[in-house]
């Protein structure tokens, strides 16, 4: 339950926090002890440094094996959305803030809870809907609507390489903002659709606005996600996905309850930061930090999007895929 | 004297306020896109069963079914135009009017969140607006004359299901020529019985005069057929929204 809470606050943007020393188990504090051993110690640095000799990661590498299948993945649920309208397949109709899939009602559940608070009445196919999407996305992690089928997403993985190697290049500095701000936005957004009576926010939501722009055709609004590129590009670091969307945020909820979690072993990992390096997320990664741990074994927090990068950049396997519960059979 | 800072706290109120700078721009931007719909800047034809104007912004979740079904594509998602109320569907009855080419009301039974109420099972309950005769001198019928040819010209992409040709399927209005002793096409086309009918322009009219003015009765659901037909440029009638909602 405390790592629930501390995974929602997380989530909701508070800071990562020293822990005192009884937060920690007894098995976490005995591999703690025994890496700060000095002869540990010089093993972990000999290991990097074997490691850092390696040629760098190149996409076509295997160890992106989870990125293809995600890109794949959001590629697939949106030209299924294109596909059923153009051909007429009418598989899924619609776009992604609601659709019909093959006749039942689907609805996102942050579209459906702004439509709910500018209403002010609860439509019964919407809360059928956004069930059945909820469990769904329940079921694989929350947030795995982000990295697995936000079409945004896609676009903001593109800005983020391309910040990356201006930033790496040294022309640029990122701007990291307050992760709070997101849990301020969701608050004002939520007020604004009550107070307007109007879904203020689906107006500069760049999630629909692409998932219509894919079926419906492109439009002047795309304007506004190339502003939202061009921010990410030259000045912060996934600016929409950290600090802005509350569609992740609603999708967190969900994720802290999921049952399919990265799973952190403290035993296998030498604390280089690589994963924290790609997370989308990274404060979800502070255990990966030296001594921070509070447990051998950990799953990954509530903000979390399932993307699995930072599996494939642990050069040491400490972080998987998990389903909780299943007793490691899964 | 101001407190005298930290750097690392420098650094953090320099992150809060670019935060706090940051996201009431986003938030700024949502709203100006909402000011014109607020503002009412823009009257649109809202598609058949449409809420009243505030409650159809109120529950429409832009997923763009209403679009999916309409057999003629009357049906578009506002991008910018429509006053930036961005996904929200609206009709341009000049361009491609509904003509319930579906026997209505397809767009309704696909709205997921009922913001085309599903209480219309019926086009002659319909109320997206109301036929005026905008420009009466333009009109045809009233100054006697008749019409041949193509209603829009050979370009026009606009689709009508005339039930005489093709119980099932509309065709485009530009491979249906017209040959008129008198223009009556907002009357012939009309697909509500009763909406519309030509008229004597005064009771003492000359036998011989056969000028007629077209009379927008109560039935009429504004559904724009009228003016997507009008062969005069611009339409000398159109429609004019209703931003009430249906009556029943």
């Amino acid at each position: 339950m405390r790592g629930i809470v501390q995974s929602i606050k997380g989530l909701l943007g508070g800071a990562p926090r020293k822990q005192s020393q009884d937060e920690f188990t007894e098995a976490a504090r005995e591999l703690h002890r025994f890496k700060r051993q000095p002869e540990e110690r010089k093993k972990r640095i000999a290991l990097i440094r074997e490691e850092l000799e390696l040629p760098k990661l190149s996409f076509t590498h295997h160890g992106f094996k989870w990125r293809k299948w995600r890109w794949a993945s959001i590629t697939l649920i949106n030209m299924l959305f294109v596909v059923s309208f153009h051909y007429d397949v009418q598989l899924v109709e619609g776009a992604l803030t609601a659709s019909r899939f093959v006749g039942f009602h689907m609805a996102d559940l942050n579209s459906a809870l702004q439509i709910t608070l500018a209403h002010k009445h609860v439509v019964i196919n919407l809360v059928i809907g956004a069930v059945t999407v909820g469990i769904l996305w329940w079921l694989v992690g929350g947030r795995a609507f982000c990295s697995w089928a936000c079409p945004y997403h896609l676009l903001s993985e593109w800005a983020e390489m391309a910040h990356l190697w201006i930033v790496g290049k040294g022309w640029i500095k990122g701007h990291p903002l307050d992760r709070r701000m997101r849990t301020v936005l969701y608050v004002v957004f939520a007020l604004l659709a009550l107070g307007t009576g109007y879904t203020v926010f689906e107006s500069i939501s760049p999630v629909g606005i692409l998932s219509r722009a894919l079926v419906y055709g492109v439009g002047v609004a795309m304007i506004w996600v190339g502003v939202l590129l061009f921010i990410e590009i030259f000045f912060v670091r996934r600016f929409w996905c950290r600090y802005v969307c509350p569609i992740g945020m609603t999708y967190g909820f969900l994720g802290s309850v999921a049952p399919l979690v990265i799973e952190y072993k403290l035993e296998d990992c030498l604390h280089e930061g690589e994963c924290r390096q790609v997370c989308l997320v990274p404060h979800v990664l502070e255990m990966t930090k030296k001594s921070r741990a509070e447990d051998a074994v950990l799953s990954i927090g509530a903000d979390c999007t399932r993307c699995g990068m930072c599996i494939e950049a642990c050069p040491t396997g400490a972080l998987n895929f998990k389903i909780r519960g299943s007793g490691g059979l899964l | 004297m101001a407190k005298k800072l930290s750097p690392k706290q420098m650094r953090e109120r320099r992150v809060l306020l670019m935060s706090a700078f940051m996201g009431a721009g986003v938030v700024g931007c949502g709203l100006l896109a909402y000011l014109p719909l607020h503002q009412q800047w823009e009257s649109l034809l809202r598609p058949p069963g449409a809420l009243a104007e505030k409650d159809l912004l109120a529950s429409c979740i832009k997923c763009g079914q209403c679009v999916q079904v309409c057999p003629v594509e009357a049906i578009v998602l506002s991008d910018g135009e429509g006053g930036l109320g961005i996904g929200v569907p609206y009709i341009d009855a000049r361009k491609q009017a509904c003509d319930f080419s579906c026997d209505a009301t397809q767009c309704v039974l696909a709205c997921p969140t009922g913001a085309l109420s599903h209480h219309i099972d019926k086009k002659e309950q319909v109320n997206m607006g109301v036929a005026r005769l905008a420009r009466p001198n333009a009109c045809l019928a009233r100054q006697g004359r008749g019409f041949k040819g193509k209603a829009r010209g050979a370009d026009f992409d606009g689709l009508h299901r005339y039930s005489e040709i093709d119980r099932w399927n509309p065709i485009k209005i530009s491979d249906h020529p017209y040959d008129l002793e008198l223009c009556d096409l907002c009357v012939r086309e009309c697909p509500i019985e009763d909406a519309i009918s030509l008229e004597p322009l005064s009771e003492d009219q000359a036998a011989d005069d056969k000028s007629r003015t077209p009379v927008v009765h109560d039935k009429c659901v504004g559904c724009g057929m009228c003016e997507m037909i009008c062969p005069v440029e611009s339409a000398a009638i159109v429609i004019d929204q209703n931003r009430e909602g249906p009556k029943v």
